[in-house]
């Protein structure tokens, strides 16, 4: 790994001041970027680490809507987001216990790797990210593959997420890595169903409208009978193919409706 | 190169490290603390598991500097006062928990979290909490035998998957 100069700011605003300028990076947890750095896919010259500011870390809800620091571990988030299942499950399945310790749901945001939970997460249940200058829908947050809306320099405080009625996190892994081979987040609104999928396509995280439309007129299993998932546009590798993963997005969704509460 | 100090064991440490230097390599390399083994250096394998502030992480996947002003238990730091074993290490080697040992650190330190947040895991939860730390050599039975018993619970007779 090469070397680089390692900041440890005490508030938010020394954190941006930080970051400001050439070949400045975040630090969330580091379960990506480390692994990413020692293979010299990724060279910051300053590493600002995010880790232990408080106004960016914990879990609340208030009004129908959970929100949490950016800088709050997956671990965390399992433990403390009991009043959203759904999200307080998918939480509790990523990586490893070692992993949930130290990497943080606005870390796994704004990288957005295509296999990731939190993305369908985020956007399955229309939430807000919340930066350092504004806030952002979930909606136009994912731009494809490691890409979102962030500027450089540009920190994820805190997301909000609308408490649905019910919910449900279903990953299929990939047996090696233990990321989704497809995950499907399925979240049920007063106003509509939303699904998200992770893990299938070559755009990264997706919403599956023609299942949202069915779910949200019958909300279960049977409701998707009629739809299918196009193979187009989704990834193909030694794990599956693209045919395999459109057909596990329509059969993980259907597990997704059948388990939500 | 920044200068750090944590509690190591129980005793306070101070180092310079640079930025890059991993609390892994800085405890086996500057502390000469070698129990935390790094297999594969790429957070996949948990020998390499340690304790910060009494919680579970991969040494190799977190930087030295990150560990500044924390709490740190590494596998030295499981032994009795008197230098017999631990309980947890005990039960290691009562069960035949290892084979070639390379993983050892990590599975007791990956025991020794999960019976702190679970005293009686039952069997599917011990494995489950296992899924970040690999051994090549025992088929994980007697592991997870030992953690069983270290938890002080009966040790049943452990069906292959």
């Amino acid at each position: 790994m090469h070397n680089f100069e390692f900041v440890k700011p005490s508030s938010v605003a020394d954190a941006v001041s930080a970051l400001a300028g050439e070949g400045a990076q975040a630090l969330g947890g580091g379960q990506t970027l480390l692994p990413t750095m020692k293979q010299r896919l990724a060279a910051p010259e300053k590493l600002v680490s995010l880790s232990g500011l408080a106004e960016m870390t914990g879990v609340s809800s208030a009004g129908g809507v959970m929100t949490i620091g950016g800088a709050t571990t997956h671990a965390s988030v399992a433990a403390d987001a009991g009043a959203y299942p759904g999200l307080a499950g998918l939480a509790a399945h990523i990586g490893d216990p070692a992993v949930r310790n130290r990497g943080t749901i606005g870390g796994s945001l704004a990288n957005n790797d295509p296999s990731a939970c939190y993305p369908a997460a985020a956007l399955g249940s229309g939430a807000t990210i919340v930066t350092n200058t504004r806030e952002i829908a979930a909606d136009d947050f994912f731009q494809g593959l490691f890409s979102t809306a962030l500027d450089e320099g540009e920190i994820i405080t805190a997301v909000k997420f609308p408490i649905p009625q019910a919910s449900n996190y279903q990953k299929f892994v990939q047996p090696a890595s233990r990321f989704a081979l497809v995950g499907v987040f399925v979240a049920r609104y007063a106003d509509g169903v939303r699904v998200a999928v992770t893990g299938a396509s070559e755009e990264g995280v997706h919403r599956w409208s023609a299942a949202e439309a069915a779910l949200s007129a019958n909300f279960s299993a049977a409701a998707l009978d009629g739809l299918s998932v196009a193979a187009d546009g989704m990834i193909a590798d030694l794990h599956g193919t693209a045919a395999y993963r459109a057909h596990l997005v329509k059969v993980m969704t259907g597990r997704a409706v059948a388990a939500a509460s | 190169m920044t200068r750090v100090a944590m509690t190591v064991n129980g005793k306070a440490v101070t180092g310079e490290v640079e930025g890059r230097t991993l609390l892994s390599s800085f405890l086996r390399e500057d502390l000469h603390l070698t129990g935390t083994h790094v297999g594969c250096d790429t957070s996949q394998c948990g020998a390499c598991v340690v304790h910060v502030n009494g919680q579970a992480v991969k040494a190799c996947t977190m930087f030295a500097a990150e560990a500044e002003g924390a709490d740190v238990t590494t596998i030295e730091g499981m032994a009795n006062a008197d230098g017999s074993l631990g309980t947890i290490q005990q039960a290691f080697q009562d069960f035949h928990g290892l084979q070639c040992g390379f993983c050892t650190p990590g599975m007791v330190m990956s025991a020794a979290a999960l019976l702190k947040e679970n005293p009686t895991p039952t069997e599917a939860e011990v494995r489950a909490y296992l899924e970040g730390n690999i051994c090549r050599c025992t088929g994980y039975h007697n592991i997870v035998k030992a953690i069983l018993a270290a938890s002080g619970q009966s040790v049943p007779a452990v069906a292959a998957e």
